[in-house]
């Protein structure tokens, strides 16, 4: 077993809405990055980003991120990845909506 | 406005189809997201940060009001009750799903739409001058060329799979206003012996690399234009860089070989393929043609001209100085609605905003509509004493901003807010901007200036030909915005210098801000523009003002 | 195996020979009237994504070329109408592609000639190209 360099988690875009998603293991999807897995194990990084990519009918374009891992779940370390997991800062959109 | 033919009903509903079982093999793995992926893209579906995009084509801009009010239906039944109008003049819906999309392309082929070739590396969405046909400053309607041009390369079966994206503009007027020099391909209408032809501009493009298109012919008569582009779409096609996407543009081709070889190489082709075309295509633009004549313009009533209505209030006034263009009809005017309210996002428009324009549209502009590059919605035909109900129902539907050409008239791409390629944030900074200024209620003050907002190097937004342009990139894990100076996007295109290191998120506002009050006092008088100021002084007392701490240091 | 697709089908038969085979960077000032007397001639493309092809089989036509041309190595089924109408006679598939993307994906653009704007704007080549329609 080998630490990653920085806390992470798999993410993706569901292949149907397009909807940001993470991975919660074992093997389930969620739209908020508070509730993903978050990975410190380079093996277990690897085998996670290929199971999201062997599901090409549920997710679009899979990928680990960055995270930096606090109490109350993990929290996106770049903008880009902030904005994934909040959605538009023009309207109250995507993953703001109630 | 060119009505569809029959053939045209049939094209687009073949492809509906075909489109509608290409997301079936989608979904049962046919097709890999590898392979899916540019045939999506050939009917405008990208994926982007939160969602899937579409692009709608608006060829050469031009929309009636039955199209503008199904654009507001699919706006509320497959988005979010709203469209972003692009500089492309393509409207774009930021959160469609995937089996949604074949359902509103049908809706958009319902009243002869498509979203085909609004992406992927094959040509694109043909633009125009966004007053053609009404403008007084123009050579000839330059739509029926365009129209012709969109047919030409609908489905070209050589051009499906170009090194890359490929955009050809049209201009009737001496006047560009649609920043030909800055396309793959742009066209500028010539009479010349009572000939009529074209200026074939070729190689401008902004991104990574801006480049200003150079002339690769001074004159194509119109009979040998359909071939003559071939003849330059196909050596592109052999001759471009297919190793390396940031070179792959025909721009860096004609860098790489010289504007002399590919002209040699177009015009031997161009010799080979004129006779096959044979006058199929004049027929058709002939065709053509009468879809875009005029309308029916109604007499000139002087006592009623909208200068000397009586009702005229202060705003009425300001929005008739600043969003009326010259007509070429005596009595008529053309009315730019602004998409530009300050603290609205650039482009953007609701569902019942577009309808409102449909209706204005067809009650008073002969039911036509455009769409500008820079993001603003045109009424291309307004008789003058229609005017002031013109300017009530606009103030009703909350398009009657008074700010067109001005600071808070900004271009802005969606950015990092939705593009899955954007490096920083656009629009919060044009919100931003705009609001500012109208809060100093300095706009009128400043006059004319073209703001210009990319979120990344592609220059969706123009940066590079803004007056002021904006780019915003990535630096040590922030937001940082670059400014450039003393772009243009008219006839005399030119590519803006950048001012120096970027500005954090929340120092681009204050640096504007410093950079226009500073210009307010370095120019001449209130009739020299930040351009000509700026074009008189060069770079360095603007520099001065957006870097006043290096000045102290140094 | 290779699978032959043409507008009937997928074909198992192959007896043509190949008298040259191209890649999609033959540089078409390159063409030869020896070239242009081959029987058959086959241009092969390493990406779908790769248009060079289809210009390639557009020039050895403009040059006059009448014999059998070939598409072959990694295409997608929707690009058989391009490929025809660029001037290919048929497709070479590896079985593998035959096996995902099967037959009936391939038939559905057997129509080609079907809902061609190029057809309309050019001068008929052939008996098999449809004239200008009117207008309705």
């Amino acid at each position: 077993m080998s630490l990653t360099a920085s806390s992470k988690v798999v993410t993706a875009n569901d292949l149907r809405s397009g909807e940001v998603l993470y991975l919660r293991f074992p093997h389930s999807w969620t739209p908020e990055l508070a509730k993903a897995s978050v990975i410190k194990d380079s093996d277990l990084a690897k085998a996670s980003l290929a199971f999201a990519q062997g599901q090409p009918n549920a997710v679009v374009g899979a990928y680990l991120s960055d995270v930096i891992d606090e109490i109350d779940g993990p929290k996106a370390s770049h903008f880009r990845e902030t904005f994934r997991s909040t959605g538009p800062s023009n309207y109250r959109h995507g993953k703001q909506e109630v | 406005m060119y009505e569809y033919s029959s053939f045209d009903h049939e094209f687009i509903a073949e492809r509906v189809t075909q489109f509608r079982a290409q997301v079936a093999r989608r979904l049962d793995g046919s097709l890999t997201e590898d392979e899916f992926k540019p045939l999506r893209l050939m009917n405008g579906l990208y994926l982007q940060l939160h969602a899937y995009m579409l692009r709608v084509a608006i060829p050469y801009g031009t929309l009636n009001s039955r199209q503008m009010r199904q654009l507001a239906m699919i706006a509320e039944r497959w988005d979010k009750g709203y469209g972003h109008f692009t500089t492309r003049q393509n409207i774009q819906f930021n959160w469609p799903k995937l089996e949604d999309v074949p359902s509103i392309l049908q809706a958009l082929a319902d009243v002869e739409m498509h979203a085909i070739q609004t992406s992927g590396n094959t040509v694109r969405n043909v633009t125009a001058d966004h007053f053609a046909g009404a403008a007084a400053d123009e050579l000839a309607d330059p739509r029926p060329i365009a129209e012709l041009i969109r047919q030409w390369s609908t489905d070209h079966p050589e051009f499906q799979f170009l090194p890359r994206k490929f955009k050809i503009a049209v201009t009737g007027s001496p006047n560009d206003r649609a920043v030909t020099r800055a396309h793959d391909i742009g066209l500028r209408m010539i009479v010349q012996d009572g000939l009529r032809g074209f200026e074939v501009i070729v190689g401008g493009g902004l991104g990574r690399t801006p480049m200003i298109g150079k002339t690769l012919s001074p004159f194509v008569p119109l009979d040998d234009l359909l071939p003559y582009l071939e003849a330059v779409v196909s050596t592109y096609n052999l001759l471009g860089r297919r190793d390396n996407k940031y070179k792959a543009r025909i721009k860096m081709t004609t860098h790489e070989h010289g504007i002399e070889e590919i002209k040699q190489r177009v015009e031997a082709q161009f010799a080979k393929i004129k006779p096959r075309f044979a006058g199929a295509d004049l027929q058709l633009l002939k065709d053509i043609e009468q879809h875009f004549a005029p309308p029916k313009f109604k007499p000139l009533i002087a006592q009623v001209e909208a200068d000397s209505a009586p009702a005229q209030t202060p705003v009425f006034r300001a929005w008739l100085d600043t969003n009326i263009t010259a007509h070429k009809a005596p009595g008529y005017a053309i009315v730019s609605v602004s998409l530009k309210k300050p603290g609205a996002t650039p482009g953007d428009a609701s569902a019942a905003q577009m309808r409102a324009l449909a209706k204005i549209a067809r009650n008073f502009g002969h039911d036509e509509l455009r769409i500008s590059h820079e993001q603003n919605v045109i009424l291309p035909h307004v008789h003058r004493a229609d005017l002031p109900q013109v300017f009530q129902a606009l103030r009703q539907a909350d398009l009657a901003a008074a700010n067109i050409g001005l600071v808070s008239d900004i271009i802005a791409c969606p950015g990092m807010d939705y593009c899955a390629l954007a490096t920083a944030r656009s629009i919060p900074v044009a919100q931003q901007i705009a609001t500012r200024f109208q809060a100093l209620k300095l706009e009128h003050d400043i006059g004319p200036l073209k703001l210009k907002i990319s979120g990344c190097i592609n220059a969706c937004g123009h940066h590079h030909v803004g007056h002021i342009g904006i780019l915003g990139l990535e630096k040590a894990g922030v937001e940082s915005y670059q400014i450039t100076l003393g772009g243009d996007a008219t006839t005399e295109a030119e590519i803006g210098t950048r001012a120096g290191p970027g500005f954090g998120a929340d120092e681009i506002l204050p640096a504007i801000e410093r950079l226009l009050l500073g210009y307010l006092k370095l120019r001449l008088d209130r009739h020299e523009s930040f351009l000509e100021a700026y074009r008189r002084l060069g770079l360095v007392p603007f520099k001065a003002l957006l870097y006043p701490q290096t000045r102290k240091a140094a | 195996m290779i699978v032959i697709v043409n507008d009937h089908g997928f074909s198992l038969q192959n007896d043509l020979t190949i008298a040259a085979d191209l890649s999609s960077d033959f540089d078409p000032e390159e063409i030869t009237s020896e070239l242009l007397q081959r029987s058959c001639i086959r241009i092969t493309l390493d990406s779908f994504a790769d248009g060079r092809g289809f210009t390639l089989a557009a020039r050895l036509r403009q040059c006059g070329y009448q014999g059998h041309l070939r598409l072959a190595g990694y295409v997608l089924a929707d690009q058989y109408a391009m490929a025809r109408r660029s001037g290919f006679d048929d497709v070479e598939i590896s079985q593998e592609f035959a096996t995902r993307q099967p037959e009936p994906q391939w038939l559905a653009r057997a129509d080609w000639r079907a809902h061609d704007y190029q057809s309309r704007l050019r001068r008929p080549a052939g008996p098999s190209q449809q004239n200008v329609e009117s207008r309705n």
